[in-house]
């Protein structure tokens, strides 16, 4: 045994390294590349939002708050829930405060697994999700979805992917990296699917405000479906504020109760005075969510445009900051393509396959980004694309 | 005002040099909506011109701007609009508001010094037969203007690539 395995734990160890982590690397030693591959928004926080956080500090709000949070916060966020979907939750007991979504996230998966229980993971999706299965001793078991159903979860698909040992159903939409959505009609055709197979449901709603194509709803306005459903959302995208770390889960009594202890131990609590600028985002927020979602719309109408000139295939999503086009045609692994995009045009843009292998052949394009920075860069990525079709 | 009207005009008050392809682009429509929409709101008025956000600060050129109190006796059947029209016929006279509060109307004006702004206050609005009195406030520096930040915009400190 070497020594490396004596010293550190075998299933971290084991882990594979985050597909993001080694683009970064290579990013970074380009000093002067332009970025198109950032996964937060590019406005500040709302000024009032932040003069809340700043006000607490003033007043000297220092102190640790409830394991789960302020009860004020989680009163709002009950509002929220019940004004946005009609899913009303008992602040006391049915709503935690965390460190971001993907706190909850780790919470619900340690809450829940048993040694060997499976976890459904659609993909491409965010990089947190596996690892954190296997963390808890879980299984994880990804579903490749498919651009032609515009990496929505079709319900042959959940059903073939089901087996005795299944247990949560890992939900991700607004989706990053692929920008997809799942609409009414969508999670209709797999709530039977869920329930006649007892599957829990973790929902990743964080970008949920960020919906182009009428209003998010939430799986766990289904009816059957809250008592089997784990809500994540959260602050960093609806009002950008990634920085401040500030994310909830919402959901039934016993599993939250759980969740919470580990956090107990584990976190403690949210930090403070992100908590005191979430209750100001949640009362007065919401005119800046519609105008940020607007502009993302406006820009996301852009690069949709910019690529269809460029003749990039690419479904139109509607939802989150992302674009997913398919770069099939040149018959490059999706790193080769964004690693001499990169040395060629100095244009950073993230592979697919950075969210798990059903994204290659596909680059996630933010468009968290202003109107003069996304015409710069897709301006490079033409010209790469025109002199890649020369070369073929 | 059509939504999209309403629409075109909240990208051309930040931005009246974008193209009215982009505008088009950006809302999902056709150019020619965007370039009808434009015409009507500027035959209706509500688009009063196209102009350009300058920080004189920055350049050599001296300009000084006062915000200019006037109390006035308000005439009969016109209440304050002949006093106003007449304030606002001065070609430096950059603004003119109707003002509740303390005064009546909130006047702003340009000049390339202080004497030529006190010169214009002395003889020409205080001795309007209506002014009963006038207090002259010059702006020594513009944080903000028309929304504008005058600082220069901080650079983009995201981390380049997040997942």
């Amino acid at each position: 045994m070497s020594k490396q395995e004596k010293l550190l734990a075998e299933k971290t160890v084991g882990l594979k390294p985050s597909g993001i982590r080694k683009f970064f690397d290579l990013v970074s030693e380009m000093k002067d590349a332009i970025s198109l591959g950032v996964g937060e928004p590019d406005f500040d926080t709302p000024w009032h939002i932040r003069d809340e956080g700043i006000y607490s500090l003033e007043k000297g709000r220092t102190f640790y708050t409830s394991n789960s949070g302020l009860k004020e916060l989680r009163e709002e966020i009950a509002a929220y829930m019940k004004r946005t979907q009609g899913i009303v939750y008992d602040p006391v007991g049915e709503i935690l405060i965390t460190v971001g979504g993907s706190e909850a996230i780790d919470l619900m998966f340690r809450a829940m697994i048993n040694e060997g229980d499976e976890v459904l993971i659609p993909e491409p999706s965010y990089v947190s999700y596996v690892p954190c299965t296997i963390l808890a001793d879980g299984v994880p078991v990804t579903i490749p979805l498919k651009n032609e159903n515009e990496f929505r979860l079709k319900p042959e698909e959940l059903k073939a992917a089901i087996t005795p040992r299944s247990k949560i159903l890992v939900l991700p939409y607004p989706n990053n990296p692929t920008g997809a959505v799942m609409e009414k009609d969508d999670l209709e055709a797999i709530v039977d699917i869920i329930i006649e197979n007892d599957l829990y449901v973790l929902s990743d709603e964080i970008y949920g405000e960020l919906t182009y194509s009428g209003k998010h709803v939430s799986i766990a306005s289904f009816p059957g479906m809250k008592e089997r459903t784990v809500l994540v959302n959260g602050f960093s995208k609806a009002y950008a504020m990634t920085g401040w770390r500030m994310g909830y889960a919402c959901g039934p009594r016993e599993i939250l109760a759980q969740m919470t202890k580990i956090h107990q131990y584990a976190i403690m609590c949210a930090p403070t005075t992100s908590q005191y600028a979430a209750i100001e985002a949640l009362k007065n927020g919401d005119g800046d969510v519609a105008e940020m979602r607007e502009s993302y719309n406006q820009r996301r109408r852009f690069v949709m445009h910019s690529l269809a000139e460029m003749g990039l295939p690419c479904f139109e999503p509607q939802g989150a900051f992302y674009v997913f086009p398919c770069i099939k045609e040149f018959g490059m692994s999706s790193e080769d393509f964004a690693a001499r995009l990169l040395t060629e045009e100095k244009v950073a843009i993230v592979p697919g396959t950075a969210f798990g292998d059903s994204g290659e052949g596909y680059l996630r394009i933010s468009y968290a980004y202003s109107i003069e920075n996304l015409r710069a860069a897709l301006g490079r990525l033409s010209k790469f694309v025109k002199r890649l079709r020369g070369e073929n | 005002m059509n939504m999209l009207e309403e629409k075109v005009l909240g990208i051309i008050e930040k931005n009246s040099r974008v193209s009215t392809r982009e505008v088009a682009i950006v809302l999902g429509t056709q150019e020619i909506e965007i370039i009808n929409a434009l015409q009507s709101l500027e035959e209706k008025g509500i688009i009063c011109g196209y102009h350009t956000m300058i920080d004189w600060d920055k350049t050599d050129i001296e300009k000084v701007t006062a915000l200019i109190e006037v109390r006035v006796t308000p005439q009969r059947g016109k209440g304050f609009d002949e006093i106003a029209e007449r304030i606002y016929k001065y070609p430096e006279v950059n603004s003119v508001y109707l003002i509740s509060g303390g005064y009546d109307l909130l006047v702003t004006l340009e000049g390339r010094s202080l004497k030529e702004v006190s010169s214009f206050v002395s003889s020409k609005l205080s001795t309007l037969d209506t002014v009963i009195s006038t207090a002259t406030h010059f702006i020594l520096k513009k944080y903000k203007d028309h929304g504008t930040i005058m600082a220069r915009k901080e650079e983009d400190q995201r981390e380049l690539i997040t997942p």
